[in-house]
């Protein structure tokens, strides 16, 4: 299996989001074994600003030369910002995974309880281990 | 489901890093650690090497050879001089598609280059089509290997491995070379829009000559290439991918291969039903497609006229030399003339699209031979 880079700021998901806590907003963008999986990223379709997003919701969507995945986001609350950045420059996901964000978002009430459902980098990499075939 | 198959080139691409995917029951390289789009890229700019040996290669002979092609494929053989090679299409007697195909003529009889998803299908269709003829069909995949070696810089990188004078071959034709010293038929022919060349020798000395041509062709910029960047190379010139653009349910007019198709030689299977779609129009064309809106379509993705669906995407994507979101698919004669707008529902969301010309991408290919 290769050798993945993580944030240890950050907390994962199943679905190979992460997510980092800057200032009380909750920034998203996808792991290095995600975007190593899709391979060349060519497309990036961001949320709206303002959209209310409750964690599992598929609310962005990245796109490789073969596949189109969906984003999900960690945890609820609103979309506040989104990077714009990656709409013109998609390959920037492949290039530094932990900087190109996608969106932001200003989390509700059950902030605590679903960043508690997440991974941890560690776990998050055991959990890359078991599901590799 | 069945074992995947192999390559005899399989620990090689393993060792470049290739990563391996499930392929027409063959296990093979979607990409490489430089990325589907730098392995498109070095084909269109320099020079890519792909291992197709999961193709299949069929030998016809015999002295009813040349009437047995006639009977079972569009287009008319007889133009064929030895070492003249032509793409072509096998149909069924409603004119739908069995398969498409390569023609070479050799110089000890023919070679048909067949799908690998085809290949035993066509074989029984062949042989089950030699009644009254005295001729044979042979299945020569297993023993030959095939490698295909693309882009601009091709000649160059293979011109170091052989005594043959690459640079007058002309475009679809053959010759016999000795390359990286293995004896072998090299077509200057290929699926990616680009001049480049065929490869067919012996399967056992598949490692030496892969690492041979990796190794002449790491100044030239040569890059071993996967199936993803053959995917993009072929779509953007506009080649159709049997069971995508063609299949068992599409007929050569529709897919805009009319031109293939030789209605006046001698009778052909699929050649009445083939002459009744030419001279009615098929209900369908193929066309090439341009978003509008920026989102990117996909295989699959219906086409759709003022919110009712009309056809389906055949194969989309962004297009890496173009930049631009891409798609083939079928819509209605009538929707199919250039500058017409129709949307692609992309994940349910209608986004415009409008036809436009084909090829995306104007193949560069050398000039063929001149007919005499």
């Amino acid at each position: 299996m290769a050798t993945y880079r993580f944030d240890p700021n950050a907390k994962y998901a199943k679905t190979h989001e992460w997510v980092r806590m800057e200032d009380g907003l909750a920034v998203v963008g996808i792991s290095d074994a995600a975007q190593d999986m899709l391979s060349d990223v060519v497309f990036v379709d961001l949320p709206e600003v303002g959209e209310e997003v409750t964690a599992g919701d598929a609310v962005a969507v990245v796109e490789s030369v073969k596949a189109a995945e969906d984003v999900y986001a960690p945890v609820s609350g609103v979309v506040v910002e989104v990077n714009e950045e990656l709409v013109e420059s998609p390959e920037l996901v492949n290039d530094d995974p932990y900087g190109a964000w996608f969106f932001k978002i200003r989390p509700g009430s059950t902030l605590e309880e679903e960043l508690a459902a997440l991974m941890g980098p560690e776990e998050y990499a055991k959990h890359l281990e078991e599901t590799a075939h | 489901m069945a074992e995947l198959r192999r390559t005899r080139l399989h620990r090689a691409h393993v060792e470049l890093g290739g990563r391996m995917v499930p392929f027409a029951g063959w296990e093979l390289p979607v990409q490489y650690p430089s990325g589907p789009l730098a392995e498109h890229h070095a084909v269109r700019n320099a020079a890519g090497i792909f291992d197709i040996d999961h193709m299949g290669q069929i030998r016809v002979t015999g002295p009813d050879a040349l009437p047995f092609l006639q009977r079972i494929q569009v287009f008319d053989a007889s133009t064929l001089e030895v070492w003249d090679a032509h793409y072509s299409l096998m149909t069924y007697d409603d004119g739908t598609i069995v398969d498409d195909i390569f023609i070479y003529r050799l110089d000890d009889g023919w070679m048909i280059a067949v799908n690998a998803a085809n290949r035993e299908k066509d074989l029984a269709w062949m042989q089950a089509h030699t009644q009254g003829l005295d001729v044979q069909v042979q299945d020569i995949s297993e023993p030959t290997y095939m490698l295909a070696v693309q882009g601009p810089r091709a000649e160059a990188v293979l011109q170091k491995l052989t005594q043959a004078n690459l640079a007058p071959v002309p475009a679809r034709t053959a010759l016999r070379a000795q390359v990286a010293g293995v004896e072998m038929v090299l077509g200057r022919t290929g699926y990616t829009g680009e001049d480049g060349f065929e490869l067919f020798f012996d399967a056992d000395q598949a490692e030496t000559v892969w690492w041979r041509i990796l190794e002449a062709g790491q100044e030239e910029g040569l890059l071993p290439c996967g199936l993803a960047a053959r995917d993009s190379l072929r779509f953007e010139a506009c080649l159709p991918l049997y069971g995508h653009e063609i299949s068992a349910e599409t007929t050569p007019h529709e897919a805009r291969l009319g031109w293939v198709v030789s209605l006046d030689k001698e009778d052909f299977i699929g050649r009445e039903a083939l002459w009744k779609t030419r001279l009615e129009g098929p209900p369908r064309l193929l066309v090439g497609l341009e978003m509008i809106d920026r989102a990117v379509p996909r295989e699959g993705y219906p086409i759709a006229v003022e919110g009712r669906v009309v056809g389906h995407v055949t194969t989309g994507m962004k297009s890496p030399t173009l930049g631009t979101f891409l798609a083939l698919g079928y819509v209605p004669r009538g929707h199919h003339r250039l500058g017409t707008q129709v949307e692609i529902q992309v994940r349910g969301k209608p986004r415009r699209a409008q036809v436009v010309r084909r090829p995306f991408y104007k193949p560069r290919y050398r000039p063929g031979r001149v007919s005499r």
